[in-house]
């Protein structure tokens, strides 16, 4: 009788820390799918005299992105004055720029290393909405 | 009587035109005489001279609705300066002496052109330094076979010129061993020595997204400002331009191709048009007219519009 009574109690118990794992392992799942890092957008963007492509990019305020840059012929320069970025960008070589924007607006961005004739036209637009 | 006409540095005959001055920043005027002073630091120094500036010639440009007379702009603006009736004491050509180009043999049949062109002025002393347009892509190379140094110091009459090379590093960067060759220069030199630095890029933030900037230059400024009488001459912008960092002065030149617009006024930087009715309209040179003890330069803007 009395070894019934301990045998139940002991599968109460069992059931019980099953559940209550159970329960942990559910809010656990839900709270990391919930908090996990949103993974960054990325852009393309090649570089080649005198021109990149694309040379529009709308990205929204506050949205992590990474810029992933490479050049088609030789060595040119990536940079958004506005937002303090740049990078050289090398042929062979990818090139990454992770940031936020933290402001709207049209920004600018160039290259800054002369590569001829046309580099001053090497120009393109970071449009960034709300 | 005005100033230029009393000393008659300009002879206004033979130049199929008349030529406008400007006195830029309302400086001035120098007195009339060349004469000796006692100088700063205890220096016995000569009171004034006067150099001749031209920049951004772009030998090689072409761009008949920018510049009709890309093949005869350089060699009027050496007519005028030949024509001037008292020589300057030395010429310099501060960048972008030819046009750029990816073909080695045409940069350097640009170069050679240019030099010969160059070498039909009669003032012997001539310094030339090298712009983007003429060494980013070789690094000066080219450049130096043909002019030398891309950077150098040289002395006239109690004032330390030095020239720096902006323009040799494609990304537009002084760097680190020039700095320190300045740095060492400078030390060489009394705080109160009357110092010029020549150079091609704004040494300042004038406007980064035209390219008008030099990405170390706040460095170089840094260096220069436990010096008392610092003024800096440049080129790239291709238009007269004037400001100050501290109590540095830096003024750029207008270009003998074409002019661009001011920073920041036109969505696009391009070249100005070529206006018909006043040809050479922007395009200019300028003369510079230093007086030593009061570490001054008086700028005078020389134009070749004929009219």
């Amino acid at each position: 009788m009395e070894d019934s009574l301990m045998h139940r109690k002991k599968r109460v118990l069992i059931a019980g820390a099953l559940l209550m794992s159970a329960t942990v392992i559910s809010w656990l799942a839900f709270y990391v799918r919930a908090n996990a890092l949103q993974p960054e957008r990325e852009i393309h963007i090649t570089a080649k005299k005198f021109e990149f492509t694309p040379d529009t990019i709308t990205l929204k305020k506050g949205e992590p992105v990474v810029l992933v840059l490479s050049s088609q012929d030789r060595k040119h320069g990536f940079n958004v004055r506005a937002f303090g970025i740049r990078a050289d960008v090398d042929p062979g070589e990818t090139a990454r720029i992770r940031f936020t924007p933290n402001k709207t607006g049209k920004f600018t961005f160039s290259c800054d290393v002369f590569c001829g004739e046309g580099h001053e036209d090497m120009t393109g637009t970071i449009v960034v909405t709300e | 009587m005005g100033e230029m006409d009393r000393r008659g540095f300009i002879k206004l005959a033979g130049l199929g035109g008349g030529i406008v001055f400007a006195s830029s920043l309302g400086l001035n005027t120098l007195g009339s005489v060349l004469d000796y002073a006692s100088g700063y630091a205890g220096k016995k120094v000569e009171k004034e001279f006067y150099f001749v500036q031209l920049s951004d010639t772009h030998w090689g440009f072409s761009g008949p609705k920018v510049n009709p007379d890309a093949e005869g702009t350089l060699k009027k603006a050496v007519q005028v300066v030949n024509s001037l009736e008292e020589q300057p004491d030395f010429i310099v050509f501060t960048g972008d002496l030819t046009h750029t180009t990816d073909n080695v043999q045409v940069r350097k049949d640009r170069m050679a052109q240019f030099k010969d062109i160059a070498g039909q002025l009669k003032v012997p002393t001539v310094h030339f330094m090298a712009g983007e347009h003429d060494a980013s892509l070789d690094r000066g190379d080219a450049y130096q076979q043909f002019f030398g140094k891309l950077n150098y110091t040289f002395d006239h009459k109690g004032v330390h010129f030095i020239v720096l090379d902006n323009v040799s590093d494609p990304g537009a960067i002084v760097g680190e061993s020039q700095l320190n060759w300045l740095k060492a220069d400078l030390q060489q030199q009394k705080t109160d020595a009357r110092i010029v630095v020549l150079t091609h890029r704004p040494l300042f933030d004038l406007y980064p997204d035209w390219d008008w900037a030099t990405r170390d230059g706040s460095a170089v400024i840094d260096a220069l400002m436990p010096h008392k009488n610092v003024t800096v001459f440049y080129g790239h912008i291709h238009q007269e331009h004037h400001q100050m960092t501290g109590h540095i002065a830096h003024h750029s030149a207008k270009s003998l191709m074409f002019p661009l617009p001011a920073p920041g006024s036109v969505p696009k930087k391009a070249p100005i048009p070529w206006d018909a009715s006043a040809p050479y309209k922007g395009l200019g040179l300028r003369n510079i007219e230093a007086d030593v003890k009061q570490a001054r330069y008086d700028i005078k803007e020389l134009s070749l519009n004929g009219g």
